[in-house]
């Protein structure tokens, strides 16, 4: 397990190094410059500028010295938000997303897995119709539509919520359903999906054959083996529920790291595109190792040994 | 002796597209006390129906329960609501599946698996349970059960996850053991490990069995009477003897010529039954052997033979062996048995 986990990690650590190098020259790649503006400024200023972020060094050169920094854990100052260091901005704002995020993936999880298993425990009856035709209601309709619908409905004429911001938990319920929404349809499907063919398996008889409940069956016998896919789902889910959902940040004005991260971008602010893009890198590989190590706890006949998954 | 299970005219269907498959018809039979009973038939004729059923097991829908009563020491378990079933299973009807591979919980150790049923019905402590786990490890043959008991499915044999299916078939002392097909999935060695221990099991806890098999071989070797089904009917019973020394129906005789025999000469062929067993969507009129049946008479294809008595505990369900037949003096029953 220790060689496996070290494995992956290495293999994190290249895959980190050149995800840096192709952000770094797609960036540089793309015509303008974060010090761009409309104001006129002199040609001085300009190079004055260009000389204090080292922007006027051959692109080879500040390759080198974002690395050598990197290394030394400096994500460099942000060349459009007044000094901030990178890394300050994105703990800041990535408070709000993970807190948001990880409202959400419970919410999604919880949900999820209570619709799929209520479908699967009645096929085809009226309350999973009822679940499933929720489900594809929420996987259809995009986030951006039932975030603003909450708002006009729940916010605006019953008042019953605050229709932006983050500040009192209660705020919390109208972004987390628009942010779950589709994950928990996606979920409820994957559960039924897999339940439905666990039930009818073999072990499944053997326990009712003890005479267990129905709901016991359920619960200590079918749920454990229905969970895989869902594991593996969770490793996606996280990585992009946490690092913020750009949209609903937006329509719930929540000052979270998607909007930075856009906002870093269309500013060509370099050292904020560079440090969220190895930030939102280093979480998702992160999820995704936290995924394979809950994959071996849910199911005892994946043993991992020097990284092949063994019988 | 007491019976201690009674099926009383058992049908039971399938509703599929197109039709109704009768996978059981009008099966009648009862096991005795301490007693083993198999039933043998080819593929497709109903046994695991039919102790699917006793354990109230078939999915309903598809499946139905058409007629019929199945009493256990009395009770008729067809009446049961689930809740009161859930009593039976496990505590008085103890089941063992076909394929060791597959039933058992792969996510949930040995352990547990047999303690489940001990918690359930006789609501031992967690230490109790364990205790007896071990014992039953111990019981069924299998080796270190201090470390054995914490392991997993995948870490067992087929042969010693078989085991492990008796030992919680077992684990409630069970009046009856409802065994289908223990043996098929396993390889020919571990086949003798498993039906010895089978054997030496009722010996000691005189528990009834009903062992299903294509196997006549195995009957031999544990069961004191068969049962032999056939498109959904019992065709014919009786002791083990009279049903290897002195078979009535064509099938029967056709299922012993199709078993090696040991006085056999090398060269000998086996004699196949050949033909396919009837469609049971529609089920023919009359006899359901009929079609494959070297002596079939007219009558075997318009009306289904009646239970006919040969001794005290064999009968059978042939025209060959009807009365009239007999006292007509017809020799197509024994030209058939030549
Ligand atoms: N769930 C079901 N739906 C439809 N038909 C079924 C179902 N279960 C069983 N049958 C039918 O019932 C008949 C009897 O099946 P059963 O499983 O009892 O046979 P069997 O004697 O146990 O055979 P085998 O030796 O192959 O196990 C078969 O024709 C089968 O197709
Ligand atoms: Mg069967």
């Amino acid at each position: 397990m220790i060689r496996y986990v070290l494995k992956k990690f290495m293999f994190m650590l290249m895959s980190l190094f050149f995800l840096i190098t192709a952000t770094f020259v797609l960036m540089n790649a793309v015509p303008g410059s974060p010090l761009q503006s409309e104001k006129a400024t002199s040609e001085q200023i300009q190079k004055n500028l260009e000389a204090y972020y080292g922007l006027d060094k051959p692109l080879i050169v500040q390759y080198g010295v974002y690395l050598k920094n990197l290394v030394q854990g400096d994500l460099g100052i942000s060349m459009k938000k007044k000094f901030q260091a990178v890394d300050k901005i994105i703990g800041d704002s990535f408070k709000y997303s993970l807190k948001l995020g990880l409202v959400s993936i419970v919410t999604s999880v919880v949900v999820g897995c209570i619709l799929g298993i209520i479908s699967a425990m009645y096929h085809r009856k009226f309350l999973d119709n009822f679940s499933m035709i929720l489900a594809v209601i929420g996987l259809s309709i995009p986030s951006l539509v039932i975030a603003p619908v909450l708002q006009y409905l729940l916010a605006v004429k019953i008042e019953a919520f605050e229709v932006a911001g983050l500040n009192r938990p209660m705020d919390y319920v109208l972004p987390t359903i628009a942010l779950s929404a589709a994950s928990i349809a996606f979920i409820a499907r994957l559960i039924r999906s897999t339940m439905i063919e666990v039930l009818n398996s073999d072990f499944i008889k053997t326990a009712k054959s003890k005479g267990l409940a129905g709901h016991l069956i359920v619960w200590r016998h079918a749920l454990r083996n229905s969970m895989l896919p869902v594991v593996t789902f969770l490793g996606f889910l996280m990585a992009n529920v946490i690092t913020g959902s750009v949209v609903i940040e937006k329509i719930f004005a929540i000052p979270g790291l998607g909007k930075f991260f856009v906002e870093s971008v269309s500013n060509r602010d370099y050292p904020l595109i560079m440090g969220i893009t190895i930030f939102y890198a280093v979480i998702l590989m992160i999820s995704r190792l936290l995924a394979d190590i809950a994959y071996v706890l849910v199911d005892p006949r994946i043993r991992i040994s020097g990284g092949k998954a063994g019988k | 002796m007491k019976s201690i299970l009674d099926v009383q005219n058992l049908s039971v269907s399938f509703a599929v597209y197109g039709g109704e498959v009768q996978a059981v018809r009008d099966v009648s039979f009862d096991v005795k006390e301490g007693e083993a009973v198999a039933i043998v038939g080819e593929s497709g004729s109903g046994k695991s129906v039919t102790a699917q059923t006793i354990m109230r097991l078939i999915q309903t829908p598809p499946g139905k329960i058409k007629k019929g009563k199945v009493f256990l020491d009395g009770q008729d378990l067809m009446s049961l609501s689930e809740k009161e079933m859930q009593k039976v299973r496990g505590n008085k009807i103890g089941m063992i599946f076909q394929d060791p591979m597959t039933s058992l919980n792969p996510t949930m150790t040995v352990g547990k698996q047999i303690m489940e049923g001990l918690i359930q019905h006789q609501s031992l402590s967690g230490a109790k349970a364990n205790e007896r786990v071990l014992e039953l490890l111990t019981l069924v043959g299998i080796p270190n059960p201090e470390t054995r008991i914490n392991q997993y499915p995948h870490q067992f044999s087929g042969g010693m996850r078989q085991r492990v299916m008796i030992a919680i078939a077992l684990a409630c002392t069970p009046a009856l053991l409802i065994a289908d097909e223990p043996t098929t999935a396993l390889d020919v060695t571990i086949q003798a490990q498993i039906l010895t221990l089978m054997k030496d099991l009722q010996e000691k806890t005189k528990t009834s069995i009903i062992l299903i098999t294509h196997d006549l071989g195995i009957v031999a070797d544990i069961c004191d009477r068969v049962i032999v089904m056939y498109a959904g009917q019992i065709v014919e019973t009786g002791t083990k003897h009279e049903i290897f020394s002195n078979p009535q129906h064509p099938y029967t005789k056709g299922l012993l010529k199709s078993l090696p025999r040991l006085d056999q000469a090398k060269d000998e062929p086996l004699i196949p039954i050949f033909g396919t067993p009837p469609d049971l969507i529609k089920p023919p009129q009359g006899c359901g052997f009929c079609s494959r049946c070297d002596s079939a008479m007219r009558i075997c294809e318009t009306e289904i033979p009646e239970q006919t008595k040969i001794s005290d505990t064999q009968s059978v369900r042939c025209w060959l062996q009807h009365p009239y037949a007999k006292e007509q003096g017809s020799d197509a029953g024994k030209e058939a048995s030549a």
